[in-house]
């Protein structure tokens, strides 16, 4: 009894929420909605092919629903197969772009960016990548064991081998910190 | 007893289910050693070492490998769903896993339907799902940085890295995110907020802060949240309420850090061993303080 009536409050609440973790793939004709819903699907990728809401003023009458926060792994999966999409919104907000704001703090001898969620820092003589932090994504751990303790200018780029919004948002990091420190 | 429920970024590590050893300095979970360099294995040794500390049993812990593509994470979230039913833990503590709101729900679903629900902690990626799903309220504790603090006020983001600019821009904004984010529903019935000023806060507004001592090469370093959400879900599971563990653990970090002496470049096991007595130097001052700021 007592979990059927959260059950009811449940999905009373949750009515609008089951697709809030979802985004939106547009692209300009539906013959590249197709060949990417297959290279989407043969995958194994979670996704649906539906109309797109009224917000979305550009691309064709089809869409593709996906799994958000894998955005930069399906992204780079399309591009392989050379079917980049116009735009990538989510579905709570198809308006919302992704973050654009950088905060710099500088430690004398280290420099630290950091976009959304995620921290880059650099010791300034060396150009060393010397930590990385914070996100929520099970890619951030792994990236950072990747990058710590590699130079700037070769060190692999998170959009490259990360696989979630938390990747992509440091390789917003890492792409403000090169411009900062590099010629 | 306490569970911590999150992913290593290695591939080789299968699902583990097992309870947390330590011995001589080293971290087992069954028979892996983990490395505590960020993320859960961080989280799990400030727990081990905080459990350790107030004479409580060690942590169970809950990994599997997960570089990112969501497969550990999902393989751990069924593990979950079938075993829950049959385990009794008192504090459940969620961490760097794959945010998938469908997953979410089903494991918030099988605690509901236990006799006694465990105390329910929220860091990282499901700390995303949580919020994303709509049932931010069911938990006991958020522990967002400043960052995700405003994630978690951005009605609309579903991720960090869509918050919109505005939110992101809030002068004074610890104070105004943390009641955006009850506004909405979108908060767990206690946050304890991880900045350059560490809030403790509920429905009603600010509860205690936490300002010093101060190392700014903290902000740097990968981990030092996860300490704080290691230390925190162990003082919970001692009994202390939800703010009052809070602001220990808040309080602990910043007593650890400072005995570490860290650069930006320090990694978090050079805070770790400072954890004890950082420990027992912030349950000190917090029984000399009362519960105050």
């Amino acid at each position: 009894m007592k979990i059927f009536s959260f059950f009811k409050k449940w999905q009373a609440r949750n009515k609008d929420r089951q697709r809030a973790d979802r985004g939106l793939l547009i692209f300009e004709n539906t013959s590249e909605v197709i060949r990417a819903e297959l290279v989407l699907k043969e995958r194994g990728w979670d996704i649906k092919v539906m109309g797109p809401p009224s917000e979305i003023q550009k691309g064709c009458d089809l869409v593709i629903e996906f799994p958000l926060i894998e955005e930069l792994n399906i992204l780079r999966s399309l591009k392989k197969n050379g079917t980049v999409p116009l735009e990538v919104v989510p579905v709570t907000g198809p308006l919302l772009t992704p973050v654009n704001l950088f905060q710099i703090k500088d430690f004398g001898d280290h420099l630290m960016v950091r976009a959304a969620n995620m921290k880059l820092t650099v010791e300034k003589s060396s150009l060393i990548i010397v930590n990385i932090s914070g996100g929520g994504c099970p890619d951030v751990p792994f990236l950072a064991a990747c990058m710590i303790g590699k130079s700037l200018d070769n060190a692999p780029r998170p959009r490259e081998i990360g696989h979630t919004l938390c990747g992509y948002a440091l390789d917003l990091a890492f792409e403000e910190m090169k411009q900062k420190c590099l010629p | 007893m306490l569970a911590v429920v999150g992913t290593v970024p290695d591939l080789n590590t299968p699902l583990l289910d097992a309870p947390v050893t330590f011995e001589d300095g080293k971290l087992l979970v069954g028979k892996y050693t983990i490395a505590p360099d960020r993320g859960t294995p961080a989280l799990l040794m400030a727990a081990t070492r905080t459990s350790q500390h107030l004479g409580l049993p060690l942590p169970h812990a809950f990994l599997i490998g997960d570089e990112g593509l969501g497969d550990g994470s999902r393989e751990l979230y069924r593990h979950l769903v079938e075993v829950l039913q049959d385990r009794q833990y008192s504090t459940m503590v969620f961490h760097y896993l794959q945010p998938d709101v469908d997953w979410h729900n089903k494991i918030l679903l099988t605690i509901q339907s236990l006799p006694k629900k465990p105390r329910l902690i929220a860091d990282a990626g499901f700390m995303y799902a949580a919020k994303m799903s709509g049932q931010a309220t069911a938990y006991d504790l958020f522990t967002p940085d400043t960052g995700e603090l405003a994630f978690l006020a951005d009605e609309t983001a579903p991720h960090p890295f869509y918050t919109r600019g505005f939110i992101l821009h809030k002068e004074n904004k610890a104070p105004d995110l943390i009641s955006r984010a009850y506004a909405n529903e979108n908060a767990a019935s206690c946050l304890l907020v991880k900045g350059n000023i560490d809030y403790i806060a509920d429905v009603d507004g600010i509860l205690a802060t936490v300002s010093g001592p101060v190392e700014e090469a903290m902000e740097a370093m990968g981990g030092t949240g996860d300490t704080v959400t290691g230390m925190v879900s162990a003082l919970i599971e001692s009994g202390i309420s939800v703010p009052e563990a809070s602001h220990i653990a808040a309080q602990a970090n910043r007593f650890a850090g400072c005995k570490a002496r860290p650069t930006p470049g320090s990694q978090i096991s050079e805070l770790v061993p400072h954890i004890p007595a950082a420990l027992a130097e912030a349950i000190a001052a917090h029984s000399d303080n009362g519960s105050g700021s």
